[in-house]
């Protein structure tokens, strides 16, 4: 068990069943093409999100915003052992999700910005961010609602028999509703080929996770329901990634779901206006200090799987990238007012 | 024509549509082959198509309905049975934000092929629980289809129609209709959404019902036909879309309307009815809109207090006569 980890909050991996994450040298283990993948997607989404906060800031973006600034390395790991055809559910946090597993950069700002050529042509914004096309199942403004639904997808990959995988995103706090149990359930009776990804950032909105939860992880929740867990370091794209290599292997053999628990942190509060207060300096310096972006390009670096040259130019073109679709978003124009009545229901054939 | 049960028509239906296409599969609690449905709609479905089809489900609702949901974005299409109309409550939210809404809110990205089927109704001293006719919350869901069969043919035409809809339909039964007998057809056929059936033409009044309160207003119909009065009957058969152009055709002929349903009467489908006659046929009324339904109260067990709380015929009579 690799464990950087080490959050003031007091929550451990506890007793979880481990995957079998840590148990060799596994950065060795990693190619250096799939780092320089990882370190791209999570700089990716970082960038992207910078972006996010800069329009906010001219107050471009309606509405409120639950940015993913810190937890890049969640949606990295995850997406980048996942194949183009998996499925990913996302959630109220949900623009890394979408970046991550390859999105329209143009057509998700446009979407965050209510344009009509958003992903979702304007009418779903931040809560709603998704790209169909790109195999997300939807992001969802209600905490936990995305488990039945990922768990559904999952039934009918196996239905279908596609080997399709789905990796279902969700928070610490989600795992306190009855849909996690209502899915975990299921998805362990039918051995559905299903990832449940925590991202324990250890708050729901400034409620610490050491009010609601009474174990010491939420991994060990899994147990309950014969399904193999662990526990990660969500700054650790290595880490998100081998879990879930390792996971989505099970899934696509027929071995059933699988739970990773990614121990993560928001640099920003839990929404726009939200300052987060309520969370002690040392702690949020301590998880500062562990920076995604930084984590993973240290790896990359130390592995020469990059050069500081090659690790710049990757960043000035994602950069690009996220410039030239921010221009995009802000050019674009808003719906028109009849278009409101659009979209109810599919036309019948 | 041979006669069928409601519920065996229903079952037909089901069955045909199984046949069709290999994606359609039924989801639900004790639908298997143990059980066959708490209403024995699937019984017999199991054996025929199997287990994975046929798919028993742990008691979650919620799970129930957002894994059909899940199921039908990617590809299936899947018909996930609640046991009792009362118990879609705990699985509000995936109909409701969810299913209902996905298609809008992504723009158009998806569609959701997915029937819900559930039961409605009063009439079996199953109490506060069991017993309740809650379509009008549904019908206050933008993006959501309701169908509301009450007999043997239309539930068949209804159920084919539901399953190859690319959106979310709620169908919903009747407890009390599954044993009622009509002429079905052995072949295909379907019954487009969004069309009402006339069971009796007349030309004093216009009853307008749903459910078993559509077999009330048709007996009433007939013992008010023995008075002298000629009673129009409509059922709408769906309440989403909803055949607005039979009912106003019939006010603008009869100038009368009487509303009945089982639903408790604050804010029922009748609610919704009467405000849309006031609408579109105001000038052609001559009397003021009548509705009967249950009082504001949960639905009682005792058999005399389930009796007084379910509208009848006599209730439906004496609304006709209070206006004609």
């Amino acid at each position: 068990m690799a464990s950087a980890s080490k959050p003031l909050s007091g929550v451990t991996n506890g007793g979880a069943q481990k995957l079998c994450v840590g148990q060799v040298d596994s950065i060795m283990a990693v190619t250096k093409k799939k780092l320089v993948d990882l370190y791209t997607r999570t700089l990716k989404v970082r960038l992207f999100e910078e972006k996010v906060w800069d329009l906010f800031g001219e107050n471009l973006v309606p509405g409120t915003l639950h940015l993913y600034l810190g937890q890049e390395a969640v949606a990295a790991g995850v997406t980048a052992a996942l194949k183009k055809s998996d499925w990913v559910q996302s959630t109220h946090r949900g623009h890394g999700h979408v970046v991550a597993k390859g999105a329209d950069m143009k057509a998700a700002l446009a979407e965050l910005l209510g344009k009509r050529t958003g992903s979702c042509k304007g009418k779903g914004g931040s809560m709603h961010i998704t790209e169909f096309k790109a195999g997300v199942l939807g992001a969802t403004g209600v905490v936990a609602s995305g488990l039945p639904i990922a768990a559904g997808a999952a039934l009918s990959c196996q239905m279908r028999g596609t080997k399709e995988v789905v990796a279902c995103f969700f928070g610490d706090g989600a795992s306190n509703n009855g849909t996690f149990g209502e899915s975990l359930n299921m998805s362990a009776i039918w051995k559905l080929p299903v990832i449940w990804i925590v991202e324990n950032n250890f708050y729901a909105m400034g409620t610490p996770i050491t009010l609601t939860c009474p174990s010491q992880s939420i991994a060990q929740r899994a147990e309950a329901y014969c399904i193999p867990s662990c526990v990660v370091d969500g700054n650790n794209a290595v880490e998100v990634y081998e879990a879930t290599l390792e996971a989505v292997k099970r899934a696509r053999e027929g071995g059933g779901p699988s739970l990773i628990e990614c121990q993560t942190y928001r640099m920003r509060g839990h929404s726009r206006f939200d300052p987060a207060k309520y969370r002690p300096k040392e702690e949020v310096d301590f998880w500062l200090s562990k920076d995604a972006v930084e984590t993973i390009q240290n790896i990359a670096l130390e592995k020469k799987a990059l050069t500081k040259k090659e690790a710049k130019d990757i960043r000035r073109k994602l950069q690009k990238e996220v410039d030239i679709a921010a221009d995009f978003a802000v050019k674009s124009e808003y719906p028109e007012p009849q278009e409101v009545l659009d979209d109810v229901f599919a036309e019948v054939a | 024509m041979p006669e069928k049960t409601y519920r065996d028509a229903l079952k037909e239906g089901l069955r045909e549509e199984m046949l069709r296409d290999e994606r359609v599969f039924i989801m639900g609690e004790d639908i298997g082959r143990n059980w066959g449905g708490a209403f024995k709609v699937t019984k017999g479905l199991a054996e025929e198509f199997g287990d994975d089809r046929v798919r028993d489900t742990p008691i979650s609702e919620n799970a129930i309905v957002g894994a059909a949901l899940g199921a039908a974005i990617t590809g299936m299409i899947p018909v996930a049975e609640i046991m009792f109309g009362d118990l879609i409550t705990l699985a509000m939210d995936q109909v409701c934000n969810q299913a209902a809404k996905m298609r809008y809110m992504f723009g158009g990205q998806t569609s959701v092929p997915l029937v819900m089927r559930s039961v409605f109704g009063g009439g079996k001293n199953l109490a506060s629980h069991h017993s309740q006719s809650l379509e009008a919350w549904f019908m206050h869901t933008p993006g959501l289809k309701i169908a509301v069969p009450s007999f043997a043919y239309d539930v068949k035409g209804l159920i084919k129609t539901a399953i190859r809809d690319p959106n979310p339909v709620m169908f919903f039964e009747h407890k009390l209709v599954y044993d009622r007998k009509e002429e079905v057809p052995d072949e295909e056929y379907l019954i487009p959404f969004g069309k009402a059936r006339v069971h009796r033409e007349g030309d004093d009044v216009t009853i307008w019902g749903t459910f078993l309160m559509v077999h009330k207003a048709i007996e009433a119909a007939d013992e008010l036909a023995k008075q002298g009065i000629s009673a129009e009957v409509i059922d709408p058969r769906t309440l989403v879309p909803l055949d607005r152009k039979t009912l106003i055709d019939s006010v603008k002929k009869t100038g009368r309307l009487v509303l009945v349903t089982e639903e408790t009467k604050t804010g029922a489908t009748t609610a919704e009815i009467a405000a849309i006659v006031q609408e579109e046929a105001f000038d052609w009324l001559d009397a003021p809109i009548k509705r009967v339904n249950a009082p504001d109260t949960p639905v009682p067990f005792s058999p005399p207090l389930e009796q007084v709380f379910i509208p009848d015929k006599d209730r439906i009579i004496s609304a006709v006569r209070e206006i004609v």
